[in-house]
């Protein structure tokens, strides 16, 4: 879908809300990425899904390293899944 | 001053990290379309026409379920709209180029190439050529995406299902927010859209896609009250 760019000269208020704007929404990726499986439902509590979202907050936190951040969450999704 | 070229290279690099993400996506999103019993032309020109990941998923499933013509594209629509949104922080640095530019630069944007141009932009705002990041972005996960359907389309169902390779997009979105969860106002806000996206899943159109940051973004307007 062609994202309209709009050509006005926007505000500073507006411009200090946009700043916020990846903080709202990427989340609405990452969350039901993570808590909806794949028919529609809530997840239950022990889902490996949770905990390796937490090592890959942990990793990615203090690595702030994109690959580090995903592999370590890939990695330890696998481990918990195939142990 | 950085040249066109090395902005455009730049851009390659920023994004590399995510076609580690990209690739297995992709290629899911092209077996799902070819195990849905479409056409494989028709799948792979979704790649083309629409070109974004997640909507080409939903409008393939909908069509498939019975559903009109008319409500896939809607739910395309809403699913994408949050790009208006990038657009519009966008727009501050790309306000002087043509509208045609403008068009085609629209094109190509993605989220991760969103992500990633925007970081580049703040720290590097007296540059002159700054599109040209964008464009190397986009243009990197463009030829990614066309090429991991089209394998998707061709290998069709020989990823195995428990791998889970879709979970790696949510795992690719934090690395992005990351760290911005250090800053408490990010943090609440990031919250309120994450939680919305959960109670609001069932809305219609997937449109917790974008009432999630819409709510998000007036609880920020609240916070920058809050804070003068």
């Amino acid at each position: 879908m062609v994202a309209l760019v709009s050509r006005d000269m926007l505000g500073d208020k507006i411009k200090a809300v946009l700043a916020y704007v990846p903080s709202a929404v990427f989340p609405a990726i990452i969350f039901p990425g993570i808590f909806i499986n794949d028919y529609g439902q809530f997840i239950e509590m022990d889902d490996p899904k949770i905990f390796a979202a937490i090592v890959a907050v942990i990793v990615g936190y203090f690595s702030r390293n994109i690959i580090a951040t995903i592999l370590s969450g890939l990695i330890s999704y696998w481990f918990l899944i195939f142990i | 001053m950085l040249t066109k070229k090395q902005l455009f290279t730049r851009g390659m690099l920023d994004i590399s990290p995510h076609m580690l993400s990209v690739v297995p996506f992709g290629i899911i999103c092209g077996a799902i379309g070819v195990e849905l019993g479409f056409d494989p032309l028709l799948v792979y020109a979704m790649s083309i026409i629409i070109f974004g990941g997640a909507s080409q998923i939903v409008f393939l499933q909908l069509l498939s379920g019975g559903a009109s013509g008319l409500i896939a594209a809607t739910s395309v629509g809403v699913i994408n709209s949050r790009h208006l949104l990038y657009g519009a922080v966008l727009s501050e640095y790309l306000e002087k180029l043509s509208l045609i530019k403008k068009l085609l630069i629209s094109y190509i944007i993605v989220d991760q190439g969103f992500a990633e141009s925007n970081k580049f932009f703040k720290k590097n705002k007296s540059e002159q050529y700054l599109h040209y990041h964008l464009i190397g972005t986009g243009c990197t996960m463009w030829v990614c995406w066309q090429i991991s359907t089209l394998s998707g389309i061709i290998l069709g169902s020989f990823v195995p299902e428990e791998l889970g390779l879709k979970f790696a997009i949510p795992l690719t979105f934090i690395a992005i927010v990351i760290q911005d969860l250090k800053k408490i106002d990010h943090l609440i806000v990031m919250i309120v859209c994450g939680l919305s996206s959960l109670l609001f899943y069932d809305a219609p159109f997937r449109s917790y896609i974008i009432i999630s940051p819409i709510l998000a973004l007036f609880v920020a307007a609240l916070i920058l009250r809050l804070k003068k």
